[in-house]
């Protein structure tokens, strides 16, 4: 009987995590033209425009090959499955053994590497341009986000995030300047890696310091409503990390009850909301960077991430 | 018995390199050859397999009257020869598989057929020597056969100079592990590993021999900063002896550091473990950035090899740390992630040796600026290429990551480590373990993408073609391998037991009893991975994506022109470059790393001539180490030359004042 709850919760979240993450999206940028004193896009916009390209012929140039045809499936599938083995609204998800933090990330990876791939299939200066980029951005956040990992998984003894979101909701954390530092490197992380203000702009197609855009700029069709899923889920799963390992409060744990449930999926919307509005307020409040200070950007990120896990041998908890 | 076995297979392979010699002008030599050294190679695998999983088998020794003549020569099979066996001789019939079919395109047959098993046979020899004096005779003779396989193109430009290098490195290198086994052996001259085994060397020596063993078995192996040859050296060879000398013959140089550090030298000291992960993480970091630097296709593999011996070292010096400290535990998870590495580098290296030795055979290159566009011509060597490429950039569910993902659990104990600086170095060496990893998918993304994607740059990558059915064998069979043992690895650490048992004298947690195979190092609430069920999730949610978008969406394809925002060049020179996919990581590391500098040379207004975009890029360790030192050698032969000019009457001055300098300091002495 236990087993088959958490096969559903299991199946929930996955469901989850791709039913919201298009909202997410289209709430960050209501919250971002309501900002700019726009009215904005309505919230569901991003669900019509997957359903718009999925109606859509595909357009292929003659020199693609398979692999720009696979890739698509290949990303989607790494972040996916990424997204629903991070504990959102309940701890204890039955396939949670299989990968912990370290896989999640390195299973962001695979997606990047099919993506960056895909950018030189066919064959155009443009592609080239954001694969290139991308790798450059990707080589600076992956180990920051590693450090991140390390830091907090030194404190809770533990890389599996159950066991860290646990670890974190109990009386043993306290305030710990570490974790401050690892908090703001993982969030310079999150910013470079779903291509957001400062680091790429989300909202441009026609700029030459773009990246992701570039990547992705040959797709068409199905194939680029489901690139533009992935990207939507990545951004869901870097808020729902973030929540899940800095903010865990109200997380049912497997076995609590249905009220439990119920309170945690309320939590993990508002956490979202509150995620996403900080979001929009962040990147209304700065300006685009060149590409090359990216890397000042990043190698910052990547220093805070060694200094805080330098740091948890010898400062003290108060 | 199955030491018989080994050496039967030695003598095979040796008879198969004297077949070569006599035979090297007849047409069959080529088949008989390499036939002769799959199966011998096959048959090893065989037995090393086999007594690896049956320990009780292991221990068996033999000593044969040839060598010295007091001491013989020592051979025993433990664990470890076993593990090291497996690994070599695997990389060996890959190869030997492959060359079946690559080697029909050898010009000079007679440079490599007498060459190649006795290098197979040289390494095997290596592994099972049990005493100082076959291990280095073993040891000079695997060199040798390897530097007369890297001259076998001795007329292309570069491969003498490879070759002269190679030659020096590998005698500096030979030269300390004399220097370690004669302090080991003390003054008793107890050459025999047992010997000296029962009398292990005092603290002084001991970290005297650890510096002579990672100059010796680091010179082969290619630690930084003593790498420099290794990829001038291994590219000029035959591919498949490319993929051996990358895949295999750094381990066997490993072997040799693993045998000394671990198995003779006693208990290790602490700071051990703060040198070797130290020299580990900069190779591995240097190792990647050269490769990013590098449009010679079998060039970036060859330093992608520094790197991944990098990252072996890592985990070895991590367990010399935990050793040190009786943490025999975690020294046993780090020593199974280095030696599990060992295992998936030798597997995904050969096979992308083995991938750039097809491309080399049907297009006639190796400059990956002047390829493009081969997913078209060649589907099937570009599929086994990508998973190699995806495995050595350690992304799940592919071998690579296991061993790196091992290596990061055992960094994480390092909290529990007393001494200050390991606990402040471990984490840092962790820091460059990432960014290696990190940047190693940038270079496979670069690697695959510029040789294998877009448009053909040349006319010879517009017209190339499949290559042979033997060679896309080999490389199918290490894919596949790679996948084995990304999403089983569970039974590669249980394989690995006995070799961990006999190093550390403790266990990983058996694997293979644990629910859906998963792989626990340490505790289930620490930390656990499954391979098997990423895999298949991946492929799961993979499949059902495409089915309901297939089965709902629109399936309409139309082939156009490219978009490229509205401005397609027909032009393949519009393509990104591998020097511009390279730029922004140059840019960020190259500065400080190899003091890159770029000068644009402008003609001035109404020249017609083109602008110049000029780099420059600056091999620190060799404008700081080898420069000098040769410039220093060159100063002093001219010199000393004089005395190859002297009288009759000179030279007997000479060597009457060298005695009398002789008797003195004996006289002295005494």
């Amino acid at each position: 009987m236990a087993v088959i709850l958490d096969m559903l919760v299991q199946f929930c979240q996955m469901t989850v995590v791709l039913l919201l993450a298009p909202l997410l999206t289209g709430y960050v940028r209501k919250m971002k033209a309501q900002l700019l004193g726009r009215r904005g896009p309505p919230l569901l916009q991003p669900y019509r425009d997957l359903l718009r390209l999925l109606r859509k012929e595909v357009v292929l140039a003659h020199s693609a090959s398979w692999l720009f045809r696979v890739a698509p499936y290949l990303v989607f599938a790494a972040t996916w499955v990424a997204a629903a083995l991070v504990p959102t609204f309940a701890t204890g998800l039955i396939f949670s053994y299989a990968a912990d933090m370290i896989a999640i990330v390195a299973l962001l990876g695979s997606a990047r590497f099919m993506l960056a791939l895909a950018g030189l299939d066919v064959g155009t200066s443009f592609g080239g341009i954001g694969s290139s980029r991308e790798m450059m951005i990707a080589s600076l956040a992956e180990p920051a986000m590693l450090l991140v990992v390390f830091t907090v998984a030194l404190l809770a003894g533990s890389t599996q995030l159950s066991s860290i979101a646990a670890f974190m909701q109990g009386p043993g954390v306290g305030l710990r300047v570490s974790l401050a530092l690892a908090l703001v490197a993982l969030v310079m992380v999150a910013i470079a890696e779903n291509a957001r203000i400062p680091v790429d702009n989300p909202a441009t197609h026609l700029e030459l310091t773009m990246v992701h855009e570039a990547m992705i700029l040959e797709y068409s069709g199905r194939h680029l409503a489901v690139i533009e899923l992935a990207s939507f889920v990545k951004l869901l799963l870097y808020v729902s990390v973030i929540a899940c390992v800095f903010l865990p409060w109200g997380v049912a744990v497997s076995g609590q009850g249905f009220a439990a449930y119920l309170t945690g999926f309320a939590a993990y919307l508002v956490k979202l909301a509150a995620g996403g509005f900080l979001l929009a307020v962040f990147e209304t409040a700065i300006a685009k960077m060149r590409v090359f200070r990216v890397s000042d950007f990043l190698g910052a990120a990547l220093m805070l991430g060694l200094l805080a896990t330098l740091l948890l041998f010898v400062s003290r908890v108060t | 018995m199955a030491l018989e076995g080994l050496l039967w297979c030695v003598a095979v392979l040796l008879g198969a390199g004297v077949a070569g010699l006599a035979l090297t002008r007849r047409r069959g030599a080529m088949v008989l050859v390499y036939g002769a050294s799959l199966g011998a190679t096959l048959v090893a695998l065989v037995i090393a397999v086999a007594s690896l999983l049956a320990p009780a088998s292991l221990g068996a020794s033999l000593i044969l009257p040839v060598g010295l003549p007091w001491l013989g020569a020592h051979f025993r099979l433990d664990a470890l020869t076993a593990f090291f066996l497996v690994v070599m001789n695997l990389g060996g019939a890959a190869a030997s598989l492959f060359a079946l079919g690559y080697g029909r395109h050898e010009e000079t047959p007679g440079r490599v057929l007498p060459f190649y098993p006795a290098f197979l046979a040289g390494m095997n020899l290596v592994l099972i020597a049990a005493d100082a004096f076959t291990f280095l005779f073993a040891w000079e003779f695997m060199s040798l056969s390897s530097w007369a396989l890297v001259m076998a193109h001795h007329r292309r430009p570069g491969n003498a100079a490879a070759g002269y290098l190679y030659l020096l490195m590998a005698s500096f290198g030979t030269l300390a592990l004399i220097l370690a086994f004669g302090l080991l052996a003390g003054a008793s001259g107890g050459y025999a590993f047992d010997a000296i085994r029962q009398a292990p060397p005092s603290a002084g020596i001991a970290a005297v021999v650890l510096v002579l063993a990672l100059i010796g078995a680091g010179s082969k192996a290619g630690l930084v900063p003593l790498h420099v040859w290794l990829p001038l050296a291994h590219p000029a060879a035959p591919s498949h002896v490319s993929a051996l000398m990358s895949g295999v013959m750094t381990k066997v140089a490993v072997y040799g550091f693993v045998r000394i550090v671990f198995d003779l030298l006693g208990p290790p000291a602490w700071w051990w473990g703060a040198l070797v992960p130290l020299i580990g993480g900069v190779t591995a970091v240097m190792g990647v950035l050269y490769a990013l630097m590098e449009h010679d296709l079998k060039r970036l593999l060859a330093y992608h090899t520094v790197e991944n011996i990098g990252i072996i070292f890592i985990g070895l010096g991590l367990a010399l740390a935990f050793e040190a400290n009786e943490m025999s535990g975690a020294a046993a998870l780090a020593l199974t992630a280095a030696l599990l590495h060992v295992f998936n580098h030798s597997v995904f290296k050969s096979l992308l040796f083995f991938g750039a030795g097809a491309v080399l055979n049907s297009t006639g290159e190796r400059d990956m600026e002047r390829l493009g566009g081969l997913i078209h011509r060649m589907p099937r060597t570009a599929l086994a290429f990508l998973i190699g490429s995806a495995a050595i950039s350690a992304l799940p569910p592919f071998n690579g990551f296991v061993s790196e993902w091992l290596t990061f659990q055992a960094i994480l104990l390092s909290p529990a480590l007393p001494q200050w600086l390991l606990k402040f170095l471990v984490p840092a060496v962790g820091a460059m373990l990432a960014l290696s990893a990190a940047l190693a998918a940038a270079c496979f993304v670069k690697a695959f993408g510029i040789t294998f994607l877009g448009r053909p740059r040349t006319q010879v990558a517009r017209e190339a073609a499949e290559t042979d059915r033997w060679s896309l064998t080999a490389m199918f069979a290490l894919a596949a391998l790679c996948l084995l043992a990304g999403i089983l690895p569970g039974y590669f650490i249980d394989a690995l037991a006995p070799v961990i048992h006999a190093l550390t004298l403790a266990n990983l947690p058996r694997q293979e009893q644990l629910d859906w195979l998963t792989i626990v190092p340490i505790a289930q609430s620490r930390s656990s991975y499954n391979g098997l069920l990423l895999f298949f999730f991946i492929v799961l949610s993979a499949g059902v994506a495409a089915e309901v978008i297939h089965r709902f969406a629109s399936a309409a394809v139309r082939r156009s022109d490219a978009w490229d925002c509205g401005f397609p060049d027909p032009s393949p020179a519009t393509q990104y470059t591998a020097g511009s996919f390279s730029q922004p990581i140059r840019r960020v590391f190259g500065s400080v790393v190899f003091r890159a500098g770029e000068e644009v040379h402008l003609p001035p207004p109404g020249d017609v001539r083109p602008a110049r975009l000029e780099v420059r890029l600056h091999d620190v360790p060799w404008d700081v180490l080898y420069a000098p030192t040769a410039r220093l050698v060159g100063f002093a032969a001219e010199r000393l030359n004089r005395l190859q000019f002297l009288t009759i009457r000179g030279y007997l001055t000479l060597v009457f004042g060298a005695l009398v300098a002789l008797l003195m300091v004996l006289t002295v002495w005494q």
